[in-house]
C-alpha cells in the first residue's frame, strides 16, 4: 500500500512541477509584469503543492510525527517568508521569489529523505540567511560605486581565500575555515564580493591599463583557487570575469585570448596538479577506476540511469550509495528518486532565472550596475552547468553545490544574497522607470494645461473679436 | 497612418534596444546553448547509454530490484525452460535449472554472482513488462512483479546432443547460424550443476586437475589454431598473389627442411605434388610453411587484426580475446605461425566466427544468444535483430574458400565429416600444445555448402587428430541437425 502511495505521489510530483516550469517558462515572455499577479498565486499554490505532495510520501513511509512538524514548519516558512518579503520589497519580482521558495522545497525534500539531521540544520540556515538577506535589495540601491570599499573588499576576500589554502582539508579540497561547531566557506561569499569589485574596476574605464590590471587581480583569485584544489570556483570566477569583461569593452578580442590562456593555463594544470588529472580520468572512464576515483561518478551514473525518467520514488532508490550526496550530488538523487523529468524541470527553472537575471541586466542603464547584474547571472548559471555537468559526466566533475537546493550553509547563504543583489537590481530599475513614468506624466499635465489655456484664450480673443463685430454692427 | 508611425518607433526602439545589449544577448545565447547541449546528452543517457551502464556488479541497485520483481525465466528457443524461478512454501525463492550441467554453459548462474547469460540479461530478468494494473493488484497482496522472460536462440535438442557428443571428454561445441549470428547451441566439458553450485563451490575451485568446469570453454577457453588457421593464411597468400596463386605447386616428402629447421606434416605423411586447394584438403604443413615465408607478416598482420585476432570481438558473455604474437623475427617463427602453431592462440567462438563470414559470402555476423524478451502475459518487449559485425573478405574470396574447404571433406584430411544429408565444408586441425607433441583436436565446417545453414565448430582437448576425433563429431552433428532441428 505504501508504495502504491509513494509512487502515485511521484507522478502527481512530476504532473505539478511540469505544469509549474511551463508557467515558468511562460513568464518570461511576458512584456508587463503586471500581469503577473495571478501566475504568481498559482505558481505559489503549485508549489506548496508540490511541498505537500512529497512530504505526504515522506510521512507514509517514514510514519514518524518529527517529519510532520517539521513539514508544518517549512510551509510555515514558507508563507511567513512570502509575504513578508512582498510587504518589504513592495516592487520585487516575484516570480523568482517563487522560483526560489520551490528550489528550496526540493532541497527540503530530498535532505530530509536522505538526512533527517541534515535537513534541519539546512532549515536553520535558510530561517537565518533569510532575515539577514532581507536587506540585501536596499542595500543594493545605495550601493554607490566607490574605489575605497571595492580595494577593501578585494584585499578581505583574496585573504579570505588564502586563509582557507592554509587551513585544513574537507573532501579532498581546502575549502572552509572551520568555526566552533560550523565550517564556513569563503570562496561562497568572496565570488560575489569579487564581482562588486570587478565591477567598480571596469565601470568607466575600458584602456589597456585599467583592463590589465583587472585581469591581474583577477588572476590571482583564480590561482589561489586552483592551488586550493577549489576547482569549480576557479572556473566560475574566470569564466565570470570574462563575461564582464567583454560586456565592458565590447571586444571580444579579450574573451578569445582569454579563452585561450585560460585553456593552456588549464592544460598546464592538468599536468601539474594530480587533483585535476584525476577528475579528468575520472571522467573520461570512471569504469575501469571503479573502485576509487571513479566510484562517485560512476555512482550517479548508476543512480540517474536506473532511476530513469520517472524515478523509482521516495525512499525507492539507493542515492545513499553516492559520496557526498547531499552536497555536490544531490542532483542525482533528485533524479534517481523523484525522477529525470522533475530533475530536467528544476534545471530548466534555475535557467529561467538566470534569463530573467539578463533581462534585468539588459533593461538597466547605468553601467555599474549592468555589471552587477551580468556578473551575478554569469556565476549563476555557470555554477550550475558546472554542477549539472559534472553529475552527468557531460564535464569533468568540480565539486559545486546547487544553489538553494544542496546542504551547506554558505552555499544557501550566498545564493539568498546573490538572488537579494538581482531582487533589489530590478526595484531599482522599477523606481527609476516609475519615476519616468511620473515624469512623463507631468509633463502630460502640464501639456494638457497649456493646451487648455491657450484654448481658452483664443476663445476668449474669438469671443472679443465676435464682440466687436457686433458692436460693429 | 498614426498607428503605423507608433509601430515604426516600436521597432526602432527594439532595435537599438538589441544594439544596445548585444553583448549581454550573446552571452545569454552563448549559456543557453551550453544548457541545450547538456540537455541533449541528458536525454540521450536517460534514454539509450544508461541500459548500457546500470547492468554493472557495483550498481547495488539492481540487487535492490529483485526486492520487487520475481526473476524471469530463460527459455530456450521453443520455449523449453532452461532457468527459473521457484517460489517455495515458506516464500523462499530457488533458482532451478531443469536442464543442470547441459545448460551451465552459456545460461551461467545467478546464485553466486552472476555469469555469462545470467549477468548478460540481468536487466530484462529484473523489469517487469505486467501491466499497471496487474502490479498494482500484486502490490495489494504484496506479491512480487513477475520479471520479463529472455528467449534464447538457443535449440534444446541440439544443445543436449552436443553436450552428449562430448561426453567425458574436454572440450567445446558451437553451432551458429552464419546469415544470422544466432548461437543454437554452445556446449563445454567439464560441466557443473548450478543447481547444487553452492554445496559443489568448494570442490569446485579447489579442484586442480584442469577440469576448471566454471569456464566456457567455448568462448574463454584459448587454444592454439591448428591446421584451422590455415584458411586465413591460404586468404592472405592468393590476396598477395592474385594472378599466380593458381601456379603454386609444392611436392611434399612428409617433411621440410629449412636451413636447421625441420618440419613435419601430420603424423609425417608425403603428400607429394601439391596446389592451393590440396595442400589444405590435405593439410599440408610443408605447402603452408612455404606459403607463409612468401606473404608479407605486415599485411598478414593487418589481415589477421581484421579477422579479430588481438581485438574486442562483439559476443556478448565472459570471452577471451584471441592471441597473434606480432613480433616475428625468424623463419621458424613464420613456418610456425602460418600453420597456426606458436604463439597464436584463439578461442572456439572466434573459430567459430571466422567459419561463419566465409560462409556468409564474407559478411562476419555478431553472435548472438538472445532472440527476444517477452513479458509475462507472453507480450514482446523487445525483439533482438541480428547485426553484421564486419565484411572481411569479398564474396568471391568466401566463395573461392568453400571450394577448398569442401575439397577438405570431399578429398582431404576431413573426409569423416561427410554427410549423407548435404556437401560439408570445413577444416581440421591438430593443434600441437606441449612439447610432447600432444594434440588438441578441431574441426569448424559448415553445411551445406552451396548455400550455408549452420556452422558447427568442434575443439576436442587432446583430442590428437581433428581428421580422426573432431570430423566425425562433425558429421553426427550434421545427421542430427537434418534429422530433428531443421
Amino acid at each position: 500500500m505504501e508504495n502504491i502511495i509513494i509512487q502515485v505521489c511521484k507522478y502527481i510530483d512530476i504532473a505539478i512541477i511540469m505544469v509549474y516550469t511551463i508557467n515558468a517558462l511562460a513568464m518570461l515572455w511576458r512584456k508587463k509584469d503586471d500581469d503577473l499577479k495571478w501566475n504568481y498565486r498559482s505558481q505559489n499554490m503549485l508549489l506548496l503543492l508540490f511541498h505537500a505532495t512529497s512530504y505526504f510520501a515522506i510521512v507514509i513511509y517514514k510514519r514518524e510525527i518529527e517529519y510532520l512538524i517539521f513539514y508544518g514548519a517549512q510551509v510555515i516558512y514558507f508563507i511567513i517568508y512570502m509575504i513578508m518579503y512582498s510587504k518589504v520589497h513592495k516592487k520585487c519580482y516575484k516570480p523568482l521569489l517563487s522560483n526560489m521558495m520551490l528550489l528550496l522545497s526540493i532541497g527540503f525534500v530530498i535532505l530530509a529523505r536522505l538526512s533527517l539531521d541534515k535537513a534541519l540544520r539546512q532549515f536553520v540556515f535558510v530561517c537565518v540567511a533569510s532575515i539577514v538577506t532581507l536587506i540585501v535589495p536596499i542595500f543594493v540601491r545605495k550601493l554607490k560605486a566607490a574605489k575605497t570599499w571595492a580595494g577593501t573588499c578585494g584585499v578581505i576576500g583574496l585573504l579570505l581565500l588564502i586563509v582557507v589554502l592554509g587551513s585544513s582539508k574537507v573532501y579532498g579540497a581546502n575549502l572552509s575555515i572551520g568555526i566552533g561547531p560550523f565550517s564556513f566557506q569563503p570562496s561562497e561569499f568572496v565570488k560575489i564580493s569579487y564581482v562588486l569589485m570587478v565591477a567598480v574596476l571596469l565601470r568607466n574605464r575600458k584602456d589597456f591599463k585599467r583592463v590589465f590590471f583587472a585581469t591581474g587581480i583577477a588572476a590571482v583569485h583564480v590561482l589561489v583557487l586552483v592551488i586550493s584544489t577549489d576547482l569549480g570556483g576557479a572556473l566560475i570566477y574566470f569564466l565570470t570575469y570574462l563575461c564582464m569583461l567583454y560586456v565592458a569593452t565590447g571586444q571580444v578580442g579579450y574573451v578569445y585570448s582569454g579563452l585561450t590562456l585560460g585553456s593552456i593555463a588549464a592544460w598546464v594544470a592538468y599536468l601539474l596538479f594530480s587533483h585535476v588529472k584525476v577528475r579528468v580520468e575520472a571522467w573520461i572512464d570512471p569504469w575501469s577506476i571503479i573502485d576509487n576515483k571513479g566510484l562517485q561518478i560512476a555512482q550517479s551514473l548508476f543512480a540517474i540511469g536506473t532511476g530513469g525518467w520517472f524515478g523509482s520514488g521516495l525512499y525507492k532508490g539507493m542515492p545513499q550509495t553516492i559520496p557526498v550526496v547531499t552536497k555536490d550530488y544531490t542532483f542525482s538523487a533528485i533524479s534517481e528518486e523523484m525522477g529525470g523529468i522533475v530533475a530536467v524541470c528544476m534545471v530548466i527553472i534555475c535557467i529561467c532565472c538566470f534569463v530573467k537575471f539578463m533581462q534585468i541586466s539588459m533593461s538597466i542603464n547605468v553601467k555599474f550596475y549592468r555589471l552587477i547584474g551580468v556578473g551575478m547571472a554569469c556565476l549563476y548559471s555557470i555554477q550550475l552547468f558546472l554542477v549539472v555537468g559534472g553529475v552527468t559526466k557531460f564535464i569533468p566533475s568540480t565539486g559545486v553545490t546547487l544553489p538553494f537546493v544542496s546542504y551547506g550553509g554558505s552555499s544557501i547563504f550566498s545564493a539568498f544574497i546573490l538572488f537579494g543583489i538581482m531582487q533589489g537590481l530590478y526595484i531599482m530599475r522599477q523606481n527609476e522607470d516609475e519615476r519616468i513614468e511620473q515624469r512623463k506624466e507631468m509633463e502630460q499635465k502640464r501639456e494638457l494645461e497649456r493646451r487648455k489655456k491657450a484654448a481658452e484664450i483664443e476663445k476668449r480673443a474669438r469671443e472679443g473679436s465676435s464682440k466687436a463685430r457686433t458692436q460693429r454692427i | 497612418m498614426k498607428r503605423e508611425q507608433e509601430k515604426e518607433a516600436q521597432k526602432q526602439e527594439r532595435k537599438e534596444y538589441r544594439k544596445k545589449n548585444k553583448e549581454l544577448y550573446q552571452i545569454m545565447y552563448v549559456f543557453l546553448g551550453l544548457f541545450l547541449c547538456m540537455f541533449g546528452y541528458f536525454v540521450y543517457f536517460v534514454s539509450v547509454d544508461s541500459k548500457n551502464i546500470i547492468n554493472n556488479p557495483y550498481n547495488a541497485r539492481i540487487k535492490n530490484m529483485s526486492k520487487d520483481i520475481l526473476r524471469g525465466d530463460i527459455v530456450a528457443r521453443n520455449g523449453e525452460k532452461l532457468a527459473t524461478t521457484q517460489v517455495n512454501d515458506d516464500n523462499s525463492e530457488t533458482r532451478v535449472y531443469p536442464y543442470g550441467s547441459v545448460f551451465a554453459h552459456p545460461i551461467g548462474y545467478s546464485t553466486k554472482g552472476t555469469t555469462e547469460l545470467e549477468k548478460f540479461s540481468n536487466m530484462y530478468l529484473l523489469h517487469s513488462g505486467v501491466s499497471i494494473k496487474e502490479k498494482l493488484i500484486n502490490q495489494l497482496w504484496n506479491k512480487k512483479n513477475q520479471g520479463d522472460t529472455v528467449v534464447t536462440t538457443l535449440d534444446l535438442g541440439l544443445q543436449m546432443f552436443a553436450y552428449n557428443l562430448l561426453g567425458s571428454q574436454k572440450g567445446a561445441i558451437i553451432a551458429m547460424e552464419p546469415d544470422t549470428g544466432k548461437i543454437l547451441a554452445m556446449a563445454s566439458t567439464p560441466s557443473y550443476d548450478p543447481n547444487t553450485l553452492n554445496q559443489d563451490w568448494e570442490s569446485i575451485i579447489s579442484d586442480t586437475s584442469g577440469n576448471a568446469s566454471l569456464l566456457n570453454r567455448a568462448s574463454q577457453g584459448l587454444y592454439p589454431p591448428g591446421s584451422t588457421f590455415k584458411i586465413l593464411t591460404i586468404l592472405e597468400y592468393i590476396r598477395e598473389h592474385p594472378d599466380t596463386y593458381k601456379e603454386f605447386s609444392y611436392t611434399c616428402t612428409g617433411t621440410l627442411q629449412i636451413g636447421e629447421y625441420r618440419l613435419d606434416c601430420h603424423e609425417g605423411h608425403a603428400h607429394g605434388t601439391v596446389d592451393v586447394k590440396s595442400s589444405l584438403a590435405l593439410s599440408c604443413n610443408g605447402a603452408l610453411a612455404t606459403m607463409g615465408l612468401d606473404i608479407d607478416p605486415e599485411k598478414f598482420n593487418d589481415l589477421l587484426e581484421e579477422f579479430g585476432y588481438n581485438e574486442e570481438l562483439p559476443i556478448d558473455i565472459e570471452y577471451k580475446k584471441s592471441q597473434f604474437d606480432k613480433i616475428v623475427t625468424s623463419e621458424w617463427d613464420i613456418m610456425q605461425y602460418a600453420i597456426g602453431q606458436g604463439k597464436t592462440l584463439q578461442t572456439p567462438i572466434h573459430n567459430a566466427m571466422i567459419t561463419a563470414s566465409v560462409a556468409n559470402g564474407g559478411v562476419m555476423m555478431k553472435p548472438y544468444f538472445i532472440e527476444k524478451i517477452i513479458n509475462a502475459d507472453g507480450e514482446v518487449v523487445e525483439t533482438v535483430t541480428p547485426k553484421a559485425y564486419k565484411t572481411v573478405m569479398t564474396p568471391e574470396e568466401s566463395e573461392l574458400l568453400t571450394e577448398y574447404m569442401t575439397a577438405v571433406v570431399s578429398e582431404g584430411s576431413g573426409s569423416l565429416a561427410g554427410s549423407e544429408y548435404a556437401v560439408v565444408a570445413g577444416k581440421t586441425g591438430s593443434a600441437e600444445y606441449n612439447s610432447n607433441k600432444d594434440k588438441h583436436a578441431w574441426f569448424t565446417g559448415f553445411v551445406p555448402a552451396e548455400d550455408p545453414e549452420i556452422v558447427f565448430t568442434i575443439l576436442i582437448e587432446n583430442g590428437s587428430s581433428g581428421g580422426q576425433v573432431a570430423a566425425p563429431m562433425m558429421k553426427q552433428l550434421v545427421d542430427y541437425y537434418y534429422e530433428h532441428v531443421r
